[in-house]
């Protein structure tokens, strides 16, 4: 390591503090913590630790040298390379979010764009400037909903088609609320249809959670279930694939009261599982509730445009023994790199890479159909993922896949015990037609070996 | 603006009318010029629901702070005061008037005796001043 200091330098600084060498200046540490026996190998160079480095990462792979159909909530999208060009200048790259309005209208500006964009997207009023991921944006979504009725309606109910890690993450978040009831996803048909959840909803429900499209790639329209929920005054949430709203219809139009959602098919790397993108929107009548930061339009006296953050004061700052929830921050780099991806593709190349998506989705569908032992199971209409019935367990296989340069789909048996030999396929605009005739056959060969 | 004589007032500065087994409740003119200008109000108790004395059944924001109003006295919410959902420029313009916020049907009203009288509010808020 290159240290600045000669040994002259060093002995001048010794003499002015009255000291002989530097291990004086250790002296007041007991002596037989002074020096402990670390246990590392030998010092190495900078070139010879970047090789070691690099060895080890190579031993990984990754989706640069494997076709990859695993998805279920983290897909493998293709990331213009504008996106990383543009957040990596130096105007924008800060692991904090800025907010002060003197010096950040840059970043103020692009959060408030943001939520501009989410909220088209969404078909929602109002959307805040992001949480960490979609997990803990469907956590905050039963934060407001159970603060909504102000604790008086103790029961959630959530879809079984609602990702499992979403589902343990509200748990995690209400532990210790003996009261509270969550219910919906221990439901034993074994990809149920949502409109079973009704029969769960009754006047202490705060809250119902769908996904669109659910854990098992399937999508419906919501608007009746919505209206049936409401009948009851409970809150209807829906986490959603942010890519599929490019082709669907958004689920404001459902007349839903909160949409999450995780971000991270909007030009964001798979990265081992992060950071992601939580997307929170909701409707007007919520603003005051909702977690997380808020980034408004204004002008300054002069009647200049200019971006603030806003109604913020009341609890995170002020009340703050009584805020609702502790998030006061956002995934401002991530959700600037959301920006920019759908800056970058418009309205219609959004819509056209979410067609790209349905079509060889359903393109692989339609393949395995065809084979004797293999069969699309999750029986209604998908967007980029479905569940595909194979005659050995998923594990099996995509050990076997991995000789072929496949990562194979999602093993759905490790969360639903009853979906035995069910793997999700994910299909993204990555992969060509040539990539799911190799896949199909890779797997038909697997499993007849 | 004066603290008008019929009304009984807290500490915590909301004031109180007693109509029958009715009490009224809103926050003071001393509150209120406190906060400035108000910008939020959020009720926090729903018709029916039984309060405790000391209970917070409105959250007030102004552009300077945010704060509680807590009820004087216990008993059932009767009534709130929905058009402040909408109007809430009259807690500054009218607090003593437009600006009522709460009616509860008193189920101790005892508790009245431990509210002051106009007179000893204002020396209360003045003392404050200095």
């Amino acid at each position: 390591m290159f240290i600045p200091h000669s040994d002259s330098d060093k002995s001048e600084m010794l003499e002015k503090i009255g000291l002989k060498s530097i291990k004086d200046l250790f002296k007041d540490v007991p002596e037989k913590y002074r020096y402990p026996d670390l246990n590392l190998p030998e010092a190495i160079s900078e070139m010879e630790a970047l090789q070691n480095l690099k060895d080890l990462a190579d031993v990984n792979f990754s989706t640069d040298d494997m076709l990859c159909f695993m998805g279920a909530g983290a897909y493998n999208h293709y990331i213009p390379a504008a996106v990383d060009s543009i957040i990596t200048r130096g105007e924008f790259l800060t692991a904090y979010t800025p907010y002060q309005p003197e010096v950040s209208q840059g970043t103020l500006q692009a959060i408030f764009e943001y939520q501009s964009l989410i909220a088209a997207l969404t078909g929602m009023e109002v959307s805040n400037a992001s949480h960490y991921d979609g997990a803990t944006a469907a956590a905050e979504a039963c934060v407001l909903a159970y603060h909504n009725f102000r604790g008086k309606r103790n029961k959630f109910v959530l879809s079984k088609g609602l990702h499992p890690q979403y589902r343990e993450t509200i748990q995690t978040y209400f532990q210790g609320y003996e009261n509270l009831k969550i219910v919906g996803f221990d439901n034993p048909s074994q990809m149920p249809n949502d409109d079973d959840l009704l029969n769960l909803v009754d006047l202490d429900t705060a809250i119902v959670y769908v996904q669109y499209p659910d854990f098992f790639g399937r999508i419906r329209d919501f608007t009746k279930f919505v209206e049936q929920v409401h009948e009851k005054g409970a809150l209807v949430a829906v986490s959603v694939n942010p890519m599929a709203l490019g082709m669907l219809k958004p689920p404001g139009e459902f007349g839903v009261d909160i949409v999450t959602g995780e971000g991270q098919p909007l030009g964001i790397p798979l990265s081992f599982g992060g950071p992601y993108l939580g997307l929170f929107a909701t409707k007007k009548e919520f603003v005051r509730k909702l977690a997380g930061r808020l980034v408004g339009e204004t002008v300054d006296k002069e009647g200049r445009k200019g971006y603030v953050l806003t109604l913020t004061a009341r609890e995170q700052h002020i009340r703050r023994e009584k805020a609702t929830s502790n998030i006061c921050t956002n995934q401002g780099l991530i959700a600037l790199a959301a920006t920019v991806y759908l800056s970058l593709l418009g309205k219609h190349g959004l819509e056209q890479v979410a067609r790209l998506n349905f079509d060889k989705a359903h393109y692989a569908a339609t393949q395995f159909n065809q084979l004797n032992d293999f069969e699309v199971v999750s029986n209604s209409p998908f967007f980029n993922e479905f569940v595909l019935k194979c005659p050995l367990p998923v594990e099996e296989i995509n050990a076997l896949l991995l000789d072929y340069d496949i990562l194979g789909g999602y093993d759905l048996s490790k969360d639903y015990p009853e979906l035995e030999n069910c793997m999700l396929v994910a299909v993204t605009e990555a992969v060509s037609k040539d990539d799911i005739d190799y896949f199909v056959s890779s797997l038909q060969e697997v499993c007849h070996g | 603006m004066k603290n008008p004589q019929d009304l009984k007032y807290a500490k915590t500065d909301e004031w109180v009318k007693v109509e029958g087994n009715t009490a009224t409740i809103g926050v003071s003119d001393y509150a209120q010029s406190q906060l400035s200008d108000i910008v939020y109000l959020e009720f926090l108790v729903e018709p029916d629901d039984e309060i405790k004395k000391g209970a917070s059944i409105v959250t007030l924001e102004s552009v300077k702070a945010a704060a509680d109003v807590s009820s004087p006295v216990s008993g059932r919410v009767v009534a709130l005061n929905d058009s402040l959902s909408d109007e809430f420029e009259s807690i500054n313009t009218d607090p003593f008037g437009k600006a009522w916020m709460v009616k509860v049907e008193l189920s101790d009203p005892s508790e009245m005796d431990g509210l002051m009288s106009a007179d000893e509010y204002s020396a209360f808020c003045d003392d404050r001043e200095h």
